[in-house]
């Protein structure tokens, strides 16, 4: 089975159309949207939810208002202010690490696993499809896209993909979107921002020793910046495998809630089943799992 | 002696898992008698230092010699500072790796894929 | 006055919003604090002058004192120790900088040093500050801190946030006065739009909507806001034009004064808004 992750630099370049376009035309594949921070692709997938599960993933300390003797030591060990005045933890603010635990004389603190999020694993017609929703201002999304990648790769079958629709940015949930996959799809614009954060986002997938393929959407909105981004990927040994014009009609179907295929766009079809082949090439199903 | 094998179950006849840090399970082999004990890997689902902590765990069971897949730099790191020996499994179970390791057919790996690498292509810059 | 700009979604506008906000008021402060792609430079074509690295505390064990007994280990919450044949390994990039080590060692034998994760960067007189995360680093939170500190209380401040509703937006958002919530007429969008609102609420900071792509046929958002009795502070048309100025690095006030205008309106809007 080959993972292949499609990420962006920032949010918004048709990340999440293309994974959704792309989940018509691939067969036997699964599904995973790893952006968990705003996770979308269901909107357009109809999925019936076969399993989901609270996601306890993160510790949190907890004072005991009982033993406390507010001597303080806890707040003065405590790198990320989450102790208040009234000797309660910040919960938006504790990372859990324990050292406000080490720290109390009286043994008043404890740390304790806390529901951070919920995982799916769902049934569409386009395969298995597994996504999840964090808490309001949780922390640890990184751990959570761990998680929504296990949870799917426990409803494998005998599919020969996985799409997994990363997050933007490249922080830790696009580290956890990417590792341990077989290429990295960049989906980028011709904005002045689109190259640098190409070029961000790229630096990680090299960082990381994993092939960047770069597919530039709307290319036609700046005629500039595209060759610059491809002569950028050229000389990086990054391959540019697919261009999207700009087409209102993308927008149009998107909020009649389809994507572009369904609403019957054959040139942005035609665009995605070469970029398809592209990346069926670059990755060689039948090659075998190289080594480093 | 002992050695470490990652595997995508709890038995002999399970598959060996390619990766290291996120292995579902460690089965510590002993080769000559083929009894074994095995240990679920909490570190498997770690947001980060999955590979560190899985190598800690094999290194404190005083093992001698691991086979996997990739192993990331940071649990190499660790392996090495260990003294154990590194061997790439092939896709086979278990019980398949133990034999091809009696009989000195598996390769050593000495040099670490790239960090977060899991089950990729080729191995890039670091 | 502390302005947050966030959408649930990346690639809504935020950006635009903002530095045309500030574009727009002149005197103010502006702070991208998306430190994993900092966008606000290319539209606000600041002079750099100041930069400040951004350091974060990670142990070093001193081996004379060490006994190898392992207590660091199995305290440190995020994997980022081992201890082999009585010395201890650090892995300082997953390190989160929490200092539980040290206070776990019982032999003196860890302390911290710094390690730098990124940069702070700002014009001379401080009216412009983004920072930049170092590739490979996870954890940004301390780079947002930095910038905050910097704060400047007797000017409007607008502070362009990360995307999403995680972490580093509530530690860009804390202590801010009023948030604009950006947004786009699409499914995608409308679901980024409830997110963000349940964020804000959560925070308890009066907020308020801009409408970017706007279009005549779809009213989803605009529906959203009246069932939910949210304001709407402005809407910005889905235009090719603005579309390919944005992709030159040019906002909609910077080609247009009429914008600056209508900028300035949503400013006046924010601020009865504060007051109410």
């Amino acid at each position: 089975m080959k993972r292949i992750s499609f990420v962006s630099g920032k949010g918004g370049t048709g990340k999440s159309t293309l994974v959704a376009s792309l989940s018509l035309l691939v067969k036997e594949k699964m599904l995973a949207d790893c952006d968990v921070d705003a996770p979308n692709l269901y909107i357009l997938l109809h999925n019936e939810v076969l399993s989901s599960e609270d996601y306890y993933g993160a510790k949190e300390a907890v004072i005991d208002p009982e033993i406390c003797a507010k001597c303080g030591r806890c707040k003065e060990v405590c790198r990320f202010e989450a102790i208040n005045d009234a000797w309660e933890i910040v919960p938006m603010h504790c990372e859990g690490c324990g050292a406000c635990v080490l720290a109390c004389p009286v043994r008043a603190i404890h740390l304790e696993t806390v529901k951070t999020g919920q995982t799916y694993v769902s049934r569409t017609e386009r395969g298995t499809y597994a996504h999840a929703l964090l808490d309001i201002g949780a922390e640890g999304s990184g751990k959570l896209v761990t998680e929504v990648r296990k949870k799917l790769e426990q409803y494998k079958k005998d599919e020969k993909w996985v799409l997994i629709d990363g997050s933007p940015g490249i922080g830790c949930v696009v580290i956890a979107s990417i590792s341990g996959v077989d290429a990295v799809v960049a989906v980028a614009e011709p904005t002045k921002s689109g190259l640098s954060d190409l070029e961000r986002v790229l630096g990680v997938t090299r960082h990381f020793g994993i092939p960047g393929l770069v597919c530039i959407n709307k290319f036609d909105l700046n005629p500039e910046i595209t060759a610059e981004i491809e002569s950028f990927c050229n000389n990086n040994g990054f391959s540019v495998i697919g261009k999207i014009p700009y087409d209102p009609a993308v927008m149009k179907a998107l909020q009649g809630f389809k994507t572009p295929v369904e609403a019957g766009n054959t040139r942005f079809t035609s665009e995605i089943e070469h970029l398809w082949k592209e990346i069926e090439k670059k990755v060689g199903y039948e090659q075998k799992t190289g080594s480093g | 002696m002992k050695i470490a094998i990652s595997a995508t179950g709890n038995t002999l006849d399970g598959a060996l898992d390619q990766r290291f840090g996120r292995a579902a399970f460690f089965l510590i082999v002993d080769p000559d008698t083929s009894q074994f004990e095995v240990i679920n890997n909490e570190a498997a689902g770690a947001a980060g230092g999955a590979g560190i902590t899985s190598a800690q765990t094999i290194v404190d069971k005083g093992v001698k010699a691991v086979i996997t897949g990739n192993v990331g730099p940071n649990a190499m790191k660790v392996l090495n500072a260990a003294e154990i020996a590194v061997y790439r499994g092939v896709s086979a179970s278990v019980r398949a790796n133990i034999e091809k390791f009696k009989k000195r057919t598996l390769e050593k790996i000495d040099n670490a894929v790239p960090s977060h690498f899991g089950m990729g292509l080729t191995g890039g810059q670091k | 006055m502390k302005i947050a700009v966030l959408s649930g979604k990346g690639g809504t506008g935020k950006t635009t919003v903002s530095a045309s906000l500030a574009y727009s008021l002149g005197a103010c402060q502006y702070i991208d604090c998306d430190v994993e792609e900092p966008n606000g430079a290319i539209f606000l074509k600041p002079d750099l002058q100041e930069s400040y690295q951004v350091k974060v505390p990670v142990p070093e064990v001193d081996q004379a004192k060490c006994n190898g007994c392992g207590a660091c280990v199995k305290v440190c919450q995020f994997n980022a120790l081992a201890v082999i044949k009585g010395k201890v390994l650090l892995f300082s990039e997953i390190c989160h900088h929490c200092g539980a080590c040290s206070l776990a060692c019982q032999t003196g034998a860890v302390h911290e040093v710094d390690r730098i994760i990124g940069v702070v960067e700002t014009d001379q007189v401080q009216s412009f500050l983004h920072g930049r995360l170092n590739i490979g680093e996870p954890i940004s939170i301390p780079i947002i801190r930095e910038l905050k500190k910097r704060i400047n209380k007797d000017l409007p401040v607008i502070l362009d946030c990360p995307p999403g509703a995680s972490c580093s937006v509530v530690q860009s958002l804390e202590d801010c006065d009023y948030c604009i919530l950006v947004t786009e007429p699409t499914p995608f969008g409308l679901h980024d739009l409830k997110i963000a609102v349940a964020l804000v609420k959560k925070m308890g900071i009066p907020f308020g909507v801009i409408v970017n792509k706007a279009t005549e046929n779809q009213r989803m958002i605009q529906d959203f806001c009246k069932e939910n009795e949210i304001g709407i502070l402005m809407e910005i048309p889905f235009s090719r034009k603005i579309a390919e100025k944005y992709s030159k690095g040019i906002l909609p006030v910077q080609d247009n004064p009429e914008w600056i205008k209508r900028f300035q309106e949503v400013y006046a809007k924010v601020e009865r808004g504060v007051n109410q």
